[in-house]
C-alpha cells in the first residue's frame, strides 16, 4: 500500500478512537457540572414543578449511561441531536437541531479563521525565511522582537490596542464584528478585519520562529555546505535546498495554529462580539445545553485530528525518504 | 394667561398644527424676546418625536437558549425584544402609572371578577384581527399542569377565564386581588394569535425580521401599529453584547446607539466621552442578604437584629455601587413603588445596638456568609465590608466564597447555607413582591420566614391588602407589612441598585423615563427616537 494512503487510513482509525474517548470525557464532565438545564433556563423562576416538567420532557430523568448510549448511537448516524433550548411542553416545539445552531456559527468561525490564516501563514513564512536569510541582522532582531512582543501580550490586550488605534482614534474599522447570514462578503471582510488582525498578531510569531529555526538548523548540514560551494546564492540555498527539507516541522506548527484559530478564539470573539462557535459553546456550557456542548466538542476534536493528519501528509509528501520507503 | 397661551402654541407646534414661523410670531406677540422664543421653539421641536432611522442597541444579556416564546423570557434581551413585537393587556407607563394597552379599559366591582374590554380593530402582524379568543389562548399558554411558562406561578390565582363576546374577557379569581391589572402587564404574558404562541407574531410596533438567539434580533417598523406616538424608528437591531468593555467601546465608536448596564468601575472615564449620555434610574431592583430562619442560628430574632444593625449601608452604596444606588431599609419596597413606607426611620449602623442584640441572642462563634459575584457584581466585596463593620460590634462573620456556577441551585434558597447574597429585580406592586419572596406559600421565600408571629401577621395583612380596593387603607396595610419584614423578617436589604444605562446624544426621550425596568421600562425601542 502507498505510504500516504496507509498513514491516512491509520490516522483516521486512530482519530475515530480518539473521538470516542473524547465523547466519553465530554459526556462525563457535563454530568459533573452542578445544576441542570431546567434550572439554568428558568433561573430564579425555576419552581420544582416547572423544572420537573422540563426534565421529563428532555429525558433527563433517565440514567446517564442510557442517555450516553442514545446520544452516541445518533451521533454515529450523523445526528447530533436537538438543542435543549426552545423546548416547550404546552406550545409548538421550537427547539433547534444542534446542527442548525452550530452550522452558521461554525461557518463564521471558519471564515474568520481563513481570513486570519490567509494573512498570517504567508506573512509568517516570508518573515521566517527572510529572517533566516539575514539572521542576526538588524532586520532579524527587530522582526523577532516585534512578533515576540505581540505573542507575549494576552489576546484581549492586543484586541483593545487595535480597537483604540484603528477604531476609536482613527475610525477605520468597526469595533463590533457582529456579522450575520445576510452580510455581504465585502462587508463581512470589513467587519472581520480587526479580529482577523488580532489573531494574526497572536499566531504569527510561533509559525515564523519555527520556520526560521527549521531552516537555520538545516543550514549547518553538509549538503547545504555543498550547495554553497557549488556557487548557489544565499536565497537559492534556502528556497531550493533548505526549505523543502524543513516543510515537515513547519507544517506541524501551522496545523497547530490553524486548529487554534478554529477552537481557541473565544476571547477574541467576545471582545469583538463575533458570533463564532467558541461563544456558542461557552453559552451552552453556562446554560447546560448538553447536546450543543457535545456537538461543539466533537467538531473541535475532528478539527484537530484532520489538521494534524494534513500536517503529517505534507511531511510525508515533501520527504522523499518517507514517500518512497525501501 | 400668558403662560397658558404659550403652552397652547407650543403644543400646536409639537403636533404640527402650526409651523415654526407662526409659532415665533405668536409667542413674540406675548412680549417674549427673540432668543427666548427661539429656545422655546427648539425645545418644543426636540421634544417632538421624529420617525426614522436605524436604532441599534447593545444588551448585556442574551443566550442561545432565548426564544420568542414569552413564557420562557428570563433576561433583559428577551424582555426588550418581547416588548418590541408584542403587546399586553395593560402596561406600566413611563410615569409609573398603569394604563390599558390591548385592553382599552378594565374594571372590577369586588376585586375578584375582572372584566377587560379589548381594544377593537387591532391587527396581528399576520393580518389577523385580535379578539378575545387570542387573549384566552395567550393566557392558557401560561396556565395548566403542563405549562413550562415562568409566569405559571403568577396566574395560579386565576380560577377561570372566559370570553364575553369578541371584545371582552372576564377573569374569575380564587380570591380578590386589587393588583390583578398589574399582573397582566407582566412581560411574560404577551398577547399572541391563538395557535401560535412561539413564532414571534404579535401586535407590537415592530415586526420580527430575523432572530438569532444569543446574537441579535432584527426588526422593522409595523406600519399598522395601533398605538399613537410610539415606535418611531424605521428599523431596529438588538445586539447581544455581554462583555461590558465591548459594549461601551461600541457605543463610543458609534457602532450602537444605546446600551444597558454601564460598568460602574469605568463610568467616570466613560462619562467624559462628549457623544454619550448616562441615564440613571432608581427602580425596584435591590440586593439582599437573606438569612434563613430554618437554619440555626438565624431563627433567633436578636441575632437577626444584631446583624441588621451591623451594616454600614451608605458605605456599601458608595463602595459597591460607586454611588449609583440608594440605601435600603431591610424590606423590598422601593421609592419607585406606590406604597413605599417613608415614615419608617432609616436603619443605620449602630455598634451598641448590634452588640446588645448579639449578647441577648447568646450566640458565639463565627457566622458563615456565602457570597459569589453570581449574586450581583461586587457581592463578595459587599460581604467583606459587612464582615468588617460587624467586627466593630464584636460579631465574627466568615465570608465563604461560593462558585458562580450553580449558585442559584446550590447556595441560594437552600437549607445547606443559612445566609447568602442575592439580588431581586423587584416587582411593580407590593403584593407581587411580597408574594414572590416573603409570603409563606411561595417557593422563593428565600428567608424561610414562615412560623414566627410576625410572619403570621404579615401573611394575614398581605391577604387583606390584596382584597382591599380602598387606596388609603391599602397604604396603611402595606406600611405595616414593610415594618414587619424589616423587623422580624430574615432579609437584610442594604441596597437598591440604580439602572445605569447610556445612549448616544442623538437619542431623544420623553421627560419621563420609566423606572420599572432598565432601558425605560425595557420599552425604549418603542418610546425613544432620533432627535
Amino acid at each position: 500500500m502507498h505510504p500516504v494512503l496507509k498513514t491516512v487510513l491509520g490516522r483516521l482509525a486512530m482519530g475515530f478512537v480518539t473521538l470516542f474517548v473524547v465523547s466519553i470525557i465530554i459526556f462525563s464532565s457535563m454530568e459533573l457540572l452542578p445544576g441542570d438545564f431546567g434550572q439554568a433556563v428558568l433561573g430564579q423562576a425555576a419552581t420544582e414543578e416547572t423544572v420537573a416538567a422540563f426534565r421529563r420532557e428532555l429525558g433527563l430523568d433517565q440514567p446517564a449511561i442510557v442517555r450516553y448510549g442514545q446520544w452516541i448511537a445518533a451521533a454515529l448516524q450523523g445526528d447530533l441531536g436537538t438543542s435543549f433550548s426552545g423546548r416547550n411542553a404546552s406550545g409548538v416545539d421550537r427547539s433547534r437541531e444542534v446542527i442548525d445552531l452550530v452550522a452558521p456559527r461554525l461557518q463564521n468561525t471558519l471564515f474568520l479563521a481563513s481570513v486570519a490564516a490567509l494573512i498570517a501563514v504567508p506573512l509568517a513564512l516570508i518573515l521566517g525565511i527572510t529572517t533566516a536569510l539575514y539572521r542576526n541582522s538588524f532586520f532579524d532582531r527587530s522582526v523577532n522582537m516585534a512578533t515576540l512582543t505581540t505573542i507575549s501580550f494576552p489576546e484581549f490586550f492586543v484586541a483593545y490596542i487595535l480597537i483604540l488605534f484603528l477604531s476609536s482614534l482613527y475610525p477605520i474599522f468597526p469595533s463590533l464584528a457582529n456579522v450575520d447570514a445576510d452580510t455581504q462578503f465585502g462587508e463581512r471582510l470589513f467587519r472581520a478585519a480587526l479580529p482577523a488582525l488580532t489573531l494574526t498578531l497572536v499566531i504569527v510569531a510561533h509559525m515564523m520562529r519555527m520556520t526560521r529555526a527549521a531552516i537555520i538548523n538545516l543550514l549547518a548540514s553538509p549538503y547545504i555546505q555543498m550547495a554553497r560551494l557549488s556557487g548557489a546564492s544565499p536565497s537559492e540555498v534556502i528556497l531550493k535546498h533548505a526549505l523543502p527539507n524543513a516543510w515537515a516541522p513547519i507544517a506541524t506548527v501551522i496545523a497547530f495554529n490553524l486548529a487554534y484559530l478554529v477552537v481557541g478564539v473565544v476571547v477574541v470573539e467576545v471582545v469583538f462580539v463575533y458570533p463564532g462557535i467558541g461563544q456558542l459553546m461557552v453559552d451552552a456550557v453556562a446554560s447546560r445545553d448538553i447536546p450543543v456542548v457535545q456537538g461543539c466538542a466533537l467538531i473541535f476534536a475532528i478539527t484537530y485530528i484532520l489538521l494534524n493528519l494534513l500536517a503529517d501528509i505534507i511531511g510525508i509528501v515533501t520527504n522523499p525518504r518517507l514517500l518512497h520507503p525501501k | 394667561m400668558k403662560d397658558k397661551f404659550i403652552d397652547l402654541q407650543t403644543r400646536k407646534l409639537m403636533t404640527g398644527s402650526i409651523d415654526r414661523r407662526k409659532f415665533m410670531m405668536s409667542v413674540l406677540a406675548t412680549g417674549l424676546t427673540v432668543p427666548a422664543a427661539l429656545s422655546l421653539a427648539n425645545r418644543a421641536e426636540a421634544a417632538t418625536p421624529k420617525s426614522g432611522g436605524l436604532f441599534r442597541m447593545g444588551i448585556a444579556h442574551g443566550s442561545t437558549t432565548d426564544t420568542l416564546d414569552s413564557g420562557t423570557s428570563e433576561n433583559h434581551f428577551t424582555l426588550v425584544n418581547g416588548y418590541t413585537f408584542g403587546n399586553h393587556l395593560t402596561e406600566v407607563g413611563n410615569d409609573g402609572q398603569l394604563v390599558g394597552e390591548l385592553a382599552e379599559s378594565y374594571e372590577s366591582a369586588d376585586g375578584q371578577t375582572w372584566v377587560f374590554n379589548l381594544r377593537q380593530g387591532v391587527e396581528f402582524h399576520n393580518g389577523k384581527t385580535m379578539t378575545s379568543e387570542d387573549v384566552l389562548a395567550s393566557f392558557n399558554h401560561h396556565m395548566g399542569e403542563d405549562s413550562t411558562s415562568a409566569a405559571k406561578g403568577l396566574l395560579t390565582a386565576v380560577k377561570s377565564l372566559k370570553a364575553d363576546g369578541k371584545n371582552r374577557v372576564v377573569f374569575e379569581l380564587e380570591s380578590p386581588n386589587a393588583d390583578f391589572p398589574f399582573i397582566v402587564s407582566d412581560y411574560h404574558i404577551s398577547i399572541r394569535p391563538a395557535g401560535d404562541m412561539t413564532s414571534g407574531i404579535g401586535t407590537g410596533g415592530y415586526i420580527v425580521q430575523s432572530f438569532e438567539p444569543g446574537v441579535k434580533s432584527v426588526l422593522k417598523r409595523n406600519p399598522n401599529y395601533w398605538k399613537e406616538g410610539r415606535a418611531h424608528f424605521d428599523e431596529v437591531e438588538l445586539i447581544s453584547i455581554i462583555d461590558p468593555t465591548a459594549r461601551q467601546t461600541a457605543l463610543m465608536n458609534g457602532d450602537i446607539d444605546a446600551m444597558d448596564r454601564v460598568d460602574l468601575k469605568t463610568i467616570n472615564l466613560f462619562k467624559r466621552n462628549p457623544n454619550i449620555n448616562i441615564m440613571e434610574k432608581t427602580g425596584t431592583a435591590h440586593y439582599t442578604f437573606p438569612m434563613r430562619l430554618s437554619v440555626d442560628p438565624f431563627d433567633n430574632y436578636d441575632l437577626r437584629m444584631a446583624l441588621k444593625h451591623s451594616i454600614k449601608r451608605q458605605e456599601l452604596v458608595d463602595k459597591v455601587l460607586l454611588g449609583y444606588g440608594a440605601v435600603g431599609n431591610d424590606h423590598p419596597i422601593s421609592t419607585a413603588n406606590r406604597y413605599h413606607n417613608s415614615d419608617m426611620p432609616q436603619r443605620e449602623f449602630d455598634a451598641d445596638k448590634a452588640a446588645f442584640h448579639y449578647k441577648k441572642s447568646g450566640h458565639s462563634g463565627k457566622i458563615p456568609l456565602s457570597a459569589s459575584d453570581a449574586a450581583f457584581a461586587g457581592a463578595v466585596d459587599a460581604a467583606q465590608l459587612i464582615a468588617n463593620s460587624a467586627a466593630e460590634a464584636g460579631i465574627e462573620i466568615e465570608v465563604v466564597r461560593e462558585p458562580k456556577d450553580g449558585y442559584w441551585s446550590n447556595v441560594w434558597n437552600n437549607d445547606a447555607k443559612g445566609w447568602c447574597a442575592c439580588y431581586w429585580g423587584g416587582r411593580p406592586t407590593e403584593d407581587w413582591m411580597f408574594s414572590a419572596a416573603y409570603t409563606n406559600d411561595t417557593e422563593w421565600n428565600d428567608t424561610a420566614w414562615k412560623g414566627t408571629d410576625g410572619s403570621k401577621k404579615f401573611n394575614a395583612l398581605v391577604k387583606a391588602a390584596r382584597a382591599e380596593l380602598d387606596d388609603s387603607k391599602r397604604r396603611e396595610l402595606y406600611y405595616e407589612c414593610q415594618s414587619l419584614i424589616s423587623d422580624d423578617g430574615g432579609a437584610i436589604v442594604p441596597l437598591f441598585n440604580s439602572y445605569v444605562s447610556a445612549n448616544s446624544k442623538a437619542i431623544a426621550t420623553e421627560d419621563n423615563v420609566a423606572a420599572n425596568w432598565d432601558s425605560d421600562g425595557a420599552k425604549c425601542v418603542e418610546r425613544w427616537w432620533f432627535a
